[in-house]
């Protein structure tokens, strides 16, 4: 039986943290995807005709929706668990009657909520720079969030490996920017030489930025099936790689 | 002996990743309403043993029941009846007072209970700092706060993880008087302390962990009674080079520079012998200053246990 009453404890604090610092929380990715349209919607779309049919302007949108969603999720959920193990108040959540179903619930569930909440800014705001045609708008909540779900459980995992702030702040850098500025969000795949199509292949964030844009515009990289039964298989690694941690106690309880 | 223990705790061992061995084979039963004190060094494993009942850390080996509940199978149900204040401050320093013992409640699963938590913030003099933040207070208030959190869920066991360590004597008398009235509601209390006379003060039953292991648990009565000894000091107008030979049956010792005799017994045998000596001295001829006797503190035990280092 889940103990509803902790889960919602944990998710109405993580949400409370994020709204005394709304700044950080919201304000600033929304300004950094201001200055992408600024440079690449604005300045230098203007010398690219279109992609596929769409406006570049236009075309970037999901994919900086998505890159934002990305670094989010894994910034919010990887810093929500990693700092009460980092001061030791984690010792309370560890020692409450509750097992790691109401502990993703809370963690995990908030950080996605504040990623959603982002992104869904982002693409409102994104409407003052481009004219939007969601042909797909389920399709399009659905990627949405899936999104911020498993790139939650992402950062969940790499908050409860970090010990300390630099590794929390190494996977980010050195792996997720990477994948996202690599998996399509300011291109097509073909735009690739062949070699670099068949890495990006291996890029999950291709297959999420594809099936998004394609519920925006119908324009995909792969089969927008593909693209949810991969990130559908990503969320589940990340479950069970979480139950593992949690079952074994690894970086928590040895 | 114990029907019911509320904390049952059998062939318990902790070996942790590195290679530590932090506990080794300890078993042993805590009675409901008890206060029990957990003594040893820094490093001796009390710690680890609270942290594996309370279920922060995996144990290697053994078993422990909460009220006859499994601590691993039954998690939910033995953790909703300990609250745990651990050793360090560990609090969220940002968060205010009224903020984070609201967030323990809701942790382990009650509905919220204003007038319950008013009360004890009052209970522990916090009231008039709900609303500050935490990192605000002084230390004494942030180990108070670390209290009101771990009662904020009315547990049935509390353990106090060296409760008073690097604290004024004035606030471990209140550390006291609070633990004194938390067993009179019923609360069942295992207290980890390196004060011996903290122990002495507070707890029913003592338990001595050294070297991952426990030595011994009992009564602080029938522990002195079983370790401990009784002396007589006899001081002497003048002094002696030596134990005359008419005493040679009592094995005296002498010290205080030749001014005292001092006699080690039993004060539960049949013949304390007392009596016997004390006419023997008379016969000596030897003049007496003074008669005193006593016993083995606590603290005469603990060293005997596990030596001065």
């Amino acid at each position: 039986m889940i103990n509803t009453q902790a889960a919602k404890t944990i998710y109405k604090y993580e949400m409370l943290r994020a709204w005394n610092t709304i700044m950080q929380s919201f304000v600033s990715p929304i300004i950094s995807t201001v200055l992408y349209f600024v440079v690449f919607g604005s300045a230098i779309g203007s010398r690219i005709e279109t992609v596929e049919g769409v406006s570049y302007g236009a075309f970037i949108v999901p994919g900086l929706v998505m890159l934002a969603l990305l670094t989010q999720s894994v910034a919010n959920a990887s810093f929500g668990i990693y700092f009460p193990r980092f001061t030791g108040t984690i010792y309370e959540v560890l020692s409450a009657p509750i097992s790691f179903v109401e502990i993703l619930l809370g963690y995990v569930g908030a950080a996605a909520t504040k990623s959603f909440i982002i992104g869904m800014i982002i693409l409102a705001t994104s409407g003052f720079f481009v004219e939007l045609n969601i042909t797909h708008p389920f399709w399009m909540l659905g990627f949405l969030i899936l999104t911020c779900i498993s790139f939650s459980l992402l950062g969940f995992i790499i908050g409860l490996w970090a010990d300390n702030f630099e590794k929390l702040q190494l996977i980010p850098m050195l792996v997720i920017t990477p994948l996202v500025f690599l998996g399509g969000s300011f291109y097509t795949i073909d735009m690739l030489p062949p070699v670099w199509q068949t890495v990006s292949l291996f890029n999950p964030v291709v297959y999420l930025v594809s099936g998004f844009r394609w519920s925006f515009y119908e324009v995909a990289d792969v089969g927008v099936g593909i693209s949810l039964l991969m990130v559908l298989l990503f969320t589940a690694i990340c479950l069970a790689i979480i139950w593992w941690i949690f079952k074994t106690g690894y970086r928590l309880k040895q | 002996m114990d029907m019911n223990p509320i904390i049952s705790v059998a062939g318990l061992s902790k070996v942790y990743g590195n290679g530590h061995r932090a506990l080794h084979d300890i078993t042993l039963n805590i009675h409901s309403g008890e206060v029990l004190a957990l003594l040893g060094p820094n490093g001796a494993g009390k710690t680890t043993l609270i942290s594996i009942i309370c279920g922060i850390v995996n144990p290697s080996e053994g078993s422990v029941t909460v009220s006859g509940y499994d601590i691993e199978q039954d998690y939910r149900i033995t953790r909703a009846m300990i609250g745990l204040v651990p050793q360090e401050l560990t609090l969220p320093s940002f968060d205010t007072v009224w903020h984070t013992v609201c967030f323990s409640r809701g942790l382990f699963g009650k509905e919220p209970d204003p007038t319950y938590l008013e009360q004890l913030l009052r209970d522990l003099s916090l009231w008039d700092k709900k609303d500050s933040a935490i990192r605000t207070l002084s230390g004494g208030m942030k180990r108070r706060v670390l209290i009101a959190k771990a009662l904020s869920h009315q547990p049935l066991v509390l353990f106090l993880d060296e409760p008073t360590a690097g604290v004024d004597v004035e606030l471990r008398k209140g550390m006291w008087n609070l633990v004194a009235g938390l067993k009179k509601l019923g609360v069942t209390i295992i207290l980890t302390t390196h004060y011996i006379e903290e122990a002495e003060a507070i707890a029913d039953r003592v338990g001595v962990i050294h070297k991952s292991e426990l030595l011994v648990i009992d009564d602080q009565q029938a522990l002195k009674h079983k370790l401990g000894k009784r002396q007589m000091t006899i001081e002497l107008e003048q002094p002696i080079a030596s134990v005359p030979h008419s005493l040679s049956g009592w094995s005296l010792e002498l010290s205080g520079e030749g001014r005292q005799l001092v006699y080690t017994y039993d004060s539960h045998s049949e013949h304390t012998g007392i009596s016997g000596l004390l006419d023997a001295v008379n016969s000596t001829g030897l003049l007496l200053k003074d008669v005193s006797t006593s016993q083995s503190s606590l603290e005469d035990i603990f060293i005997s246990l596990v030596g001065t280092e």
